[in-house]
């Protein structure tokens, strides 16, 4: 029974954390995802010297582990002359790792709309932006969503890095109730747990979504 | 230049919690990709929630489990194999279900050819469909492996002297706080890029290997 002693005392810290890790990876697909579109874009353009500059921008940022992204956000920039709070650093560092990753998404969700539809509208004689805007971008987002959805999963578990910036998300949160009652295992199990109720669900909800999708391509 | 062999210097451990940690991953995602396929439904279910509970917990929490938790009453555990122990566990999960897109992408009608021949269940799995899955999850198990390479990188905060350990040694040393991360993040990207070319290398040479 004295392993699940204090859990009722924690829990309230713990929900606390997991509300911090759910906003700090909110925050990142917010601001991500669009980069991430834009730089899919960018990636599939027929202008090569574009094409080639945001190509190696997501090489750059995919190659890098987030973890180090971090570090270079939140103890290298403040020598650089910007110091962000570890909540902002945080969330800018994860972003930068969501834009290089979805980019790969995205790209892969615009390349499956069939190039016949494009055609089409070229011979409709509408501009290559209204293709882009109204045909390729919406379809393309559309397939690109189950993936998107996973990742969403992945950046959410990320946000855990965070720990090593004190920021007081849900491992931090766990981490210091741990030190300071030496009772790791149950502590980062109830951790464990919280974190578990936000992937499952959502893992499971991916898979729905995936389904209902696929009936329609 | 000193400071970029210090940090290059973590590379080995770096590859070998990656390794092994896919070696561990391989094997383990066996039994759990055979349970999540198997006519029982009670098996499906129960194979199902530790692939989703393997992947649903983020690595650093895995780390800190076993290495602060479990390891504070298995004193012969070190960093390292607890490192290697934690990410071995969740590349079980995400093997398993790379296994099962393999599984399904082997045409139904080598089930029934090789059952038309007299060979039983077990024997069509281990000498007819096993091997093109294999070849078949390469691709998908290559990209994993470079995610887990920067995964990897978590391994630093329980004191694993791996690529990050060393950076952020060299800049409690230097009082540098922005060099020594960018270096780490060049030699991750330094690796990672031959790893990318070497799978396609080895995915083109299997695949011809595999019956469509």
């Amino acid at each position: 029974m004295s392993f699940f002693a204090a859990w009722d005392s924690w829990f309230p810290t713990l929900l606390n954390g997991l509300w911090v890790s759910v906003r700090v990876a909110g925050l990142s697909l917010l601001l991500g995802l669009p980069a991430g579109l834009l730089l899919a874009l960018g990636s599939s353009t027929k202008r090569r010297p574009v094409r080639w500059l945001v190509i190696g921008l997501v090489e750059l940022g995919r190659g890098m582990p987030a973890l180090v992204m971090l570090q270079i956000v939140y103890f290298g920039l403040p020598s650089a002359g910007l110091t962000l709070s570890a909540f902002v650093s945080a969330a800018i560092a994860f972003a930068l790792t969501t834009a290089a990753y979805t980019s790969e998404i995205l790209r892969g969700g615009l390349q499956a709309v069939p190039a016949g539809e494009v055609e089409a509208a070229e011979a409709l004689g509408m501009a290559r932006r209204d293709t882009l805007r109204f045909i390729v971008i919406p379809q393309g987002v559309r397939i690109a969503i189950p993936p998107l959805m996973g990742f969403a999963i992945l950046i959410f578990q990320v946000t855990s890095l965070a720990y090593t910036i004190a920021l007081p998300e849900l491992t931090s949160q766990a981490y210091s109730i741990g030190s300071s009652s030496f009772r790791y295992t149950s502590v980062f199990v109830l951790a464990a747990l919280l974190y578990l109720a936000v992937t499952i669900p959502t893992s499971f909800l991916t898979e729905r979504v995936e389904n209902r999708l696929a009936r329609h391509l | 230049m000193h400071m970029f062999l210090t940090i290059f210097a973590g590379v080995p451990t770096t590859l070998l919690i990656t390794v092994a940690s896919l070696a561990l991953g391989m094997l383990g995602g066996i039994p759990l990709v055979l349970g999540r396929r198997s006519r029982f439904r009670a098996l499906r279910m129960v194979s199902r929630f530790l692939i989703e509970t393997l992947r649903g917990i983020p690595p650093l929490v895995w780390l800190f489990l076993i290495f602060f938790g479990f390891g504070s009453s298995m004193t012969w555990m070190t960093a390292l194999m607890a490192s290697i122990f934690g990410l071995g566990l969740i590349s079980c999960a995400y093997m398993a279900e790379i296994y099962r897109g393999g599984l399904s992408a082997i045409s139904a009608g080598q089930w029934e050819a090789a059952e038309a021949l007299g060979m039983n269940h077990r024997s069509v799995l281990s000498k007819v469909i096993g091997p093109q899955v294999f070849r078949v999850s390469i691709p998908a198990a290559a990209t994993y492996g470079i995610g887990l390479l920067k995964d990897s990188s978590v391994a630093f905060t329980i004191g694993v002297t791996d690529i990050l350990f060393r950076a952020t040694a060299q800049s409690y040393q230097t009082r540098d706080a922005l060099t020594p991360f960018l270096i780490a993040g060049l030699v991750y990207i330094i690796i990672t890029i031959p790893s990318a070319w070497g799978s396609r290398w080895l995915d083109a040479r299997l695949k011809n290997r595999v019956a469509r």
